[in-house]
């Protein structure tokens, strides 16, 4: 782009930014057509699929997603479960990182490695252990058996970063507080919690994506609307019929599920493309 | 602390100290437990169950208990010659063909435009900041819900995609990539490079960032020109972010259970590893059966990962 031709240089930057407008097509244009798609009403959905604008833009599939299914109730069993799964995870994991960034024992490489190995745990490897242990525990179909088995994949994960976040925190900000006698308890709650916040308000916001998107389980572990979260109830919208496309209705959903992590995620951009590239970088 | 010992001068000190170490450590295990309690009971249990349960034939709905019948699952001929094994069902190693097929295209594809992207976002122009705010959208979707919105406009009569295929006259009319078992594999490794490119060029984006500028300013100088100093400048020193993001990927990609089976279900023309374990599992409740598919996937992916952990010496502290 440094060329001294200004005839090149002009061309390479139309080019250049040719470039980008395709990129910016190929990531949007999908998620265009899904907000499209569901502000065109079923009746007209046959003959509209094709056209680039609704022709009568229409919230009537938002309404009946409501109305016709019990989509009210997965997003709250969506909301519970994400939410109850973050700050279980948080609390757990924050006890953890402190021992594990803090303190000097034996056995604590091999330790994490084997938080790292669940990490990597595919999810089917325990399916059928987990399913027998849920039914046994009367957890099936119900939040709780939800909520115990996310753990398998947001335990390790906030683990891993908190840890690798307390280890960064100055050992000075710890022994002051030991020599004012505090206990390890206070020292974690009271001096280092207030220190982790944003790390917390990272690895939790991650942790409720993750959760809040889980399919396998949510479908696996749930038989009807009392606990299935969103997710398996997206899926499940298209075997409604053979004949009437309940496309409409499923990108209204969609849509639905989807604008609230959007804006998560533009309001946190810088804390979420830190938090993850830190947890990849470091493994 | 002053000893009133004389004789042995150091003893007491060293005790305290010991006496601390010894303390703390007590401290750090209560602080583990719960953590570890929880992951015994969601991990360790149930891979545990697992496995016991691959050796066992155990139909969930019709057996009282799971009957141990030793290896029979992984490899058994009947008198008739008739193999039962899963290592001798054809559907397996289709499953397992369907998984390469998909993790090699996936990966491949999206290192490469996830490196585009990134070198479009690190280049110092107006807007970038968007560019890589916008780039997050695919990465933020549900999969659930990238998979029907693809499924949509992948659908044979009203799908934009079959549209623009029979336009374009690579599809017969009422056509669809996906309907097609020749390209469905394709049309789903394409969902999965839309979806994850994005998380590929942040990866990389990170890792481009910590090339000090004034590398570049030096070759500039040498006269290097742009795609000289990508080729022993750029690719060189991006090479353990780049390694880390592909092992980061192949792992998900051998895993993949969500997106295929939303779109394609049980089709054994793109039926994944895990879809083909969830099938001989939940669908037809085949629990002893089932849980060997899921062990054999298991030492699949603890073989990559090992090869990760190794290969990329990662250290704990």
């Amino acid at each position: 782009m440094n060329s001294k031709n200004p005839l090149v240089r002009t061309v390479t930057l139309i080019l250049f930014w040719l470039v980008v407008a395709v990129v910016l097509f190929y990531v949007l244009f999908p998620f265009y057509w899904a907000i499209k798609t569901s502000l065109t009403s079923s009746a007209r959905l046959s003959a509209e699929a094709l056209q680039w604008f609704p022709s009568v833009p229409s919230f009537q599939n938002f309404v009946d997603v409501f109305t016709g299914a019990p989509f009210g109730r997965n997003l709250l069993n969506s909301v519970v479960v994400a939410t109850g799964t973050v700050l279980l995870s948080l609390l757990l994991s924050v006890l953890a990182a402190y021992a594990l960034g803090k303190f000097r024992f034996q056995g604590k490489t091999i330790l994490m490695y084997l938080i790292l190995a669940v990490s990597v745990f595919p999810q089917i490897a325990v399916l059928s252990g987990l399913y027998t242990m849920i039914q046994t525990f009367g957890l099936y179909n119900s939040w709780g058996g939800l909520i115990l088995s996310y753990m398998i994949f947001t335990l390790p994960f906030t683990v891993w970063t908190l840890t690798a976040f307390v280890r960064e925190i100055p050992t000075e900000l710890e022994e002051a507080a030991y020599v004012d006698g505090a206990s390890p308890l206070q020292t974690l709650f009271r001096v280092l919690l207030p220190v982790m916040t944003p790390a917390l308000v990272t690895t939790g916001l991650l942790a409720f994506i993750n959760a809040w998107n889980e399919f396998l389980f949510a479908l696996t572990f749930t038989t009807d609307a009392t606990a299935a979260t969103v997710p398996p109830a997206i899926a499940n919208f298209t075997g409604a019929s053979q004949y009437e496309s309940p496309f409409g209705l499923t990108m209204a959903a969609s849509v639905i599920v989807t604008i609230p992590l959007i804006i998560l995620v533009l309001v946190f951009q810088r804390n979420i493309v830190s938090g993850l590239t830190a947890g990849a970088v470091k493994g | 602390m002053t000893t009133p010992l004389p004789s042995r001068p150091t003893a007491a000190p060293a005790r305290t100290g010991r006496g601390l170490q010894a303390s703390r450590t007590r401290v750090a295990l209560l602080l583990l437990v719960p953590m570890l309690l929880v992951l015994a009971a969601v991990a360790g249990y149930p891979l545990l169950r697992t496995i016991y349960l691959s050796f066992t034939e155990y139909n969930i709905l019709t057996d009282p208990a799971p009957k141990w019948i030793g290896l029979g699952n992984y490899w058994f001929t009947t008198e008739d010659g008739v193999g039962l094994g899963v290592l001798q069902i054809p559907e397996w190693w289709q499953s397992v063909w369907n998984t390469v097929k998909f993790t090699v295209g996936s990966v491949l594809l999206e290192t490469v435009l996830g490196l585009a992207f990134a070198l479009i976002i690190n280049s110092k122009i107006r807007g970038r900041g968007l560019l890589r705010t916008a780039i997050l959208v695919p990465w933020a979707i549900p999969t659930v819900v990238s998979a029907q919105m693809w499924n949509w406009m992948y659908n044979d009569s009203f799908g934009i995609i079959s549209d623009w295929g029979q336009r374009l006259g690579f599809l017969q009319a009422g056509q669809s990539f996906l309907s097609n078992p020749d390209t469905a594999l394709a049309a789903l490794i394409a969902v999965d490079v839309w979806k994850t490119t994005p998380f590929m060029a942040l990866l990389l984006l990170a890792g481009l960032q910590t090339i000090p500028s004034d590398m570049y300013e030096a070759a500039d100088v040498d006269g290097a020109n742009k795609w000289t100093q990508f080729w022993r400048l750029t690719l060189p020193l991006l090479t353990p972010a780049l390694l880390v993001a592909l092992i980061f990927r192949t792992l998900d990609a051998l895993r993949v259970f969500d997106m295929p089976y939303i779109v394609k279900g049980n089709a054994p023309e793109t039926i994944t590893m895990s879809i083909y374990a969830r099938q001989e599992l939940i669908l037809n409740s085949q629990f002893g059966f089932g849980s060997a598919i899921s062990v054999l996937i298991f030492l699949i992916i603890m073989v990559f990962t090992a090869i990760y952990v190794t290969s990329l010496r990662v250290k704990f502290d």
